[in-house]
């Protein structure tokens, strides 16, 4: 292998910050895109404006946004935190596709007109935000992380000890940023109004809520039993598997073959099962 | 009919500002006291720039090495820090950030295995053994969920999209509330509180180039410097090593310094491994001096995963890639300012020299990342990387215990925006142990706090005239023609602190940049924002300005003041670590009359008993370790 010290070192990283001014770099090419933005807040009939924006190769369209926000109309509403796909606060529709604005680089988008609208499940507060504070009364229902028992040789370590191939289906369902993709896609929520009070029975609480609670009744160290909330309030007999949830979710999570579709199995074992149900006869135990 | 009040009051013990991992641990630990305590946070809950972490939780829990133990965690933060760390925060940090990571896995985080079923922990850059508890290269997102989840179980009343922009102190000077909009609709509240926890994270975003989310625009430091708080260590700014620079949109994005840690080589444009030369003193003999020793001690990371050697029968050292991030980002920039950077300006960063499967496994977010933002598979192309502003060392003062402002009783501050642990450079995976000790403990003596204090009422007339303040920059139609937006006065401010204020600092840039902070101040008490209150992008930056440009302020006062070069703080004029001058000594800046007042005060004498941690051979420090099998 080469020696490490091929370059011959001249001069010293001090006298190298001594010097001022920076080197000259390579510039990005540049060209326009026209956007259309949904405006308009709730009582308002919603409307289009149309910007000519200028961008650089590689440039997102929650970018393009920012750049009409700061050069053309400063109070344009977005919600946005990291620009880099990890917080799952910029979702919107983009030509009518659910995604993360941060995600989507404008060169990829098929040549001409790019419409951005806030997702359509949610009540709109302003433009391109919505009101998304069901989802967080969902999530409030469902009974947290209940740790089983230690054992003795567990306590004393003050770990659980779970192999990683036991924890890897929890890890993939925790890898969701909560972007609400999933629930502005499905059908469930979108067209059949079972976007009810979370406390109540007859609606759905969605595809991220099934991915929240699998990734909590796959936990190796859990001790709960949520299997009654799936099959009440969660309603997961709901979901007929289309798999539009799967198909936006932008951490690649497998929404409804690894999550969902074990969900459903295990209610239809503790309900639908013949011997359960005659146990359940002989026992009384709900 | 009476007009709409100009502000709704709300009542609480405890209100934690920020729910990031420090906020959401202090809101915790006060909840669970029994006090009334609220989260007041910028964006939805679970949104905060916590989720950006990557690499993993710093804790010496020997899972990996067993000679791991917390005098070794203590003595690596101080030599990361370049030894102006308060040495209070860094043991307390040592010794309970195990317990902290443990007590997460309690409540529902799933970290990584190692092969015998326990959390698993990476190496990473200063870190004597692998100690980063990791999920992959989301730890971040791991934590806040979890905290998020036990926050929302625990009794606190979250008030998401809101943000603070006063402070307030009764008579004798206790805190007793802050004021805060809400950004939906661009109502104003005043929350009445006994002690306020500030968790509010730094101020990237006053760079053009950083790793920081919108939130971070130095809100903690403005309201704490407002009320008479100290902020401390504000020169101390880490640039990390390496951040995406193509395309030119995604310049500053985060690359996860656990890249390195799974053996992704830093390389010129010449494809030379340049770190070697760069090693400084105070770490020779710590890392290895060839590439066939840097690839074995990979090699040995994966033999000790796997159970085939021992961690104490690997000679191999660490490669010099995972030297503390001042040091590999000066490098970088010497590089480039050497011509051996890449045409965009860069170096490389390479790890698709492993396997393919492993890497999208241990780092799926920067596959991801590079692939969908930068058309580049990491599994077969190096990246191309650069340094960018992520993290600042300083903040506002606080007792090492309980995190407490000496100067304003009932203000603590925990996380980022406190200052103290990390010194003049923090080491990565520090951050997020960091949140959970102090954050925890910010919450448990604000609720202490809380239950003794009986502050007097608030002021309401200046409530009213800050609230008129901030209205002013909603100027109707025709008036404050000559005003600029707020976007405006931002980016003017950013290329101020990127170019005279940035990774390296010179006395007439840094003076320079005063005076133009001086036109920016100006500017920003009279910009002018459209539109209306009603979820308000422009009106929101205008407020946020005020905030911004204070922390700029004390940190190039601070930058100026300090005439050495020290982790991250770097002077042209000034080029070497001036120790007779500068050693144990922090930089504090309060608020004077009219002006900023800079003081230079001494660091607690260490006890001897850390001391001689410090100066032992790592060695003798460690324990004897029995390897892992």
């Amino acid at each position: 292998m080469a020696d490490a010290n091929t370059s011959k070192v001249d001069i010293t990283v001090q006298q190298l910050m001594s010097q001022k001014g920076d080197v000259e770099i390579q510039q990005a090419t540049k060209s326009t895109v026209h956007l259309r933005v949904q405006r308009g807040a709730p009582g308002q009939e919603p409307h289009f404006d149309e910007f000519d924006v200028e961008v650089q190769e590689g440039m997102v369209v929650l970018d393009a946004v920012h750049r009409v926000q700061s050069e053309q109309d400063p109070d344009l509403a977005c919600r946005w935190n990291c620009k880099a796909g990890k917080c799952g606060s910029c979702s919107a529709e983009i030509n009518g596709q659910p995604r993360l604005m941060c995600m989507t680089r404008i060169d990829d988008l098929p040549a001409g007109d790019i419409t951005v609208q806030p997702v359509k499940t949610f009540p709109l507060k302003r433009d391109l935000v919505t009101d998304v504070a069901w989802n967080y009364a969902v999530n409030k229902r469902i009974q947290p992380f209940t740790p089983r028992g230690m054992t003795p040789e567990e306590a004393a370590h003050g770990e659980f000890k779970m192999q990683q191939i036991d924890v890897d289906r929890s890890q993939e369902f925790r890898k969701c940023i909560e972007c609400f993709l999933c629930q502005d896609v499905c059908h469930v929520l979108r067209d059949q109004s079972k976007m009810i009070q979370p406390t109540e029975n007859g609606g759905f609480y969605g595809p991220r809520f099934m991915i929240r609670i699998a990734s909590l009744e796959m936990h190796p160290a859990d001790a709960a039993d949520r299997v009654p909330l799936l099959k009440q309030e969660g309603g997961v007999g709901f979901c007929n598997i289309t798999k539009c949830c799967t198909e936006v979710c932008p951490e690649h999570i497998q929404i409804t073959d690894n999550g969902i579709i074990p969900l459903k199995e295990r209610v239809a074992d503790r309900y639908y099962d013949p011997v359960q149900i005659l146990w359940r006869k002989v026992t009384g135990k709900k | 009919m009476s007009p709409e009040p100009l502000f709704q009051k709300h009542d609480f013990d405890v209100i934690v500002v920020g729910a990031g991992g420090a906020g959401l641990r202090a809101a915790i630990e006060s909840a669970a006291s029994g006090r009334k305590t609220a989260i007041i946070c910028k964006s939805l809950l679970g949104k905060a720039h916590t989720v950006m972490a990557e690499g993993g939780a710093a804790a010496a829990m020997g899972n990996v090495d067993d000679r791991d133990n917390w005098k070794v965690h203590f003595r690596d933060t101080m030599k990361g820090g370049r030894y102006v760390n308060q040495w209070r925060m860094a043991e307390l940090h040592a010794k309970e950030s195990p317990d902290r990571v443990r007590e997460l896995e309690h409540w529902g985080a799933v970290f990584d295995r190692t092969k015998d079923g326990w959390i698993n922990q990476r190496p990473f850059g200063g870190h004597t053994y692998p100690r980063l508890a990791h999920v992959g290269d989301r730890t971040g997102l791991e934590l806040i969920r979890t905290l998020q989840d036990k926050g929302v179980h625990s009794g606190i009343d979250v008030f998401m999209e809101y943000t603070v922009v006063r402070l307030y102190k009764d008579a004798a000077g206790s805190i007793n509330g802050c004021l805060a909009y809400q950004r939906d609709n661009g109502a104003f509240h005043l929350f009445r509180a006994k002690a306020i926890v500030l968790a509010t994270g730094g101020f990237g975003k006053a760079f053009q180039v950083t790793s920081n989310s919108w939130e971070y625009t130095g809100d903690g430091y403005g309201l704490a410097y407002q009320i008479g708080a100290e902020l401390m260590d504000l020169e101390f700014i880490q640039f990390h090593p390496t951040g995406m620079i193509w395309p030119p949109s995604v310049k500053g994005i985060l690359v996860t310094e656990g890249v390195r840690g799974e053996g992704g080589r830093l390389t010129n444009v010449k494809g030379e491994r340049f770190m070697f030369r760069y090693v400084p003193d105070m770490y020779k003999g710590e890392y290895a001096t060839t590439e066939e020793e840097s690839d074995q001690w990979v090699e040995d990371q994966n033999l000790l995963r796997e159970g085939k050697i021992t961690a104490s029968s690997s000679k191999s050292r660490r490669p010099p890639d995972l030297l503390p991030r001042d040091i590999v980002a000066r490098a970088i920039m010497a590089e480039v300012k050497s011509g051996r950077g890449t045409p965009r300006g860069g170096v490389y960063l390479d790890i698709s020299w492993r396997d393919p499967e492993y890497v999208k496994r241990k780092l799926p977010s920067m596959y991801h990342q590079f692939k969908e933002l930068a058309n580049v598979d990491i599994t077969k192309e190096a990246m191309e990387i650069g340094p960018t502003m992520h993290y600042s060392m300083g903040g506002i003062r606080v007792d090492p215990d309980t995190q407490m402002a000496p100067k304003v009783p009932g203000l603590f501050a925990a996380g980022e925006a406190a200052a103290g642990l990390h010194g003049a450079n923090r080491l990565g995976g520090n951050s997020l142990t960091d949140l959970l000790v102090f954050g925890r403990r910010a919450g448990l003596y604000a609720a202490e706090h809380a239950n003794k204090a009986k502050p007097g009422p608030i002021d309401e007339s200046s409530v009213e005239t800050a609230i008129q303040h901030y209205l002013g920059f909603l100027a109707a139609p025709g008036t404050r023609p000559t005003a600029d937006t707020p976007y405006k006065v931002w980016e003017d401010l950013q290329v101020v602190m990127q170019f005279k204020a940035g990774m390296v600092r010179f006395k007439e840039q840094l003076e320079e940049a005063l005076s133009e902070l001086e036109s920016i101040k100006k500017r920003a008490v009279a910009v002018k924002a459209t539109g209306s209150r009603a979820f308000n992008p422009g009106w929101h930056v205008a407020m946020d300005i005020e905030k911004m440009v204070i922390a700029c302020e004390a940190s190039v006062r601070s930058a100026l003041t300090r005439e050495e070069s020290r982790g991250g703080h770097t002077r042209g004029d000034f080029t070497e670590m001036n120790e007779a001058n500068w050693a144990g000594r922090n930089v504090v800046v309060t608020r004077g009359e009219d002006k900023m007042i800079i003081n230079v005060i001494p660091i607690p004498p260490i006890t001897a008993e850390l001391k001689a941690i410090l100066d032992a051979d790592v060695k003798d420090i460690s324990n004897k370790g029995k390897g892992v099998v």
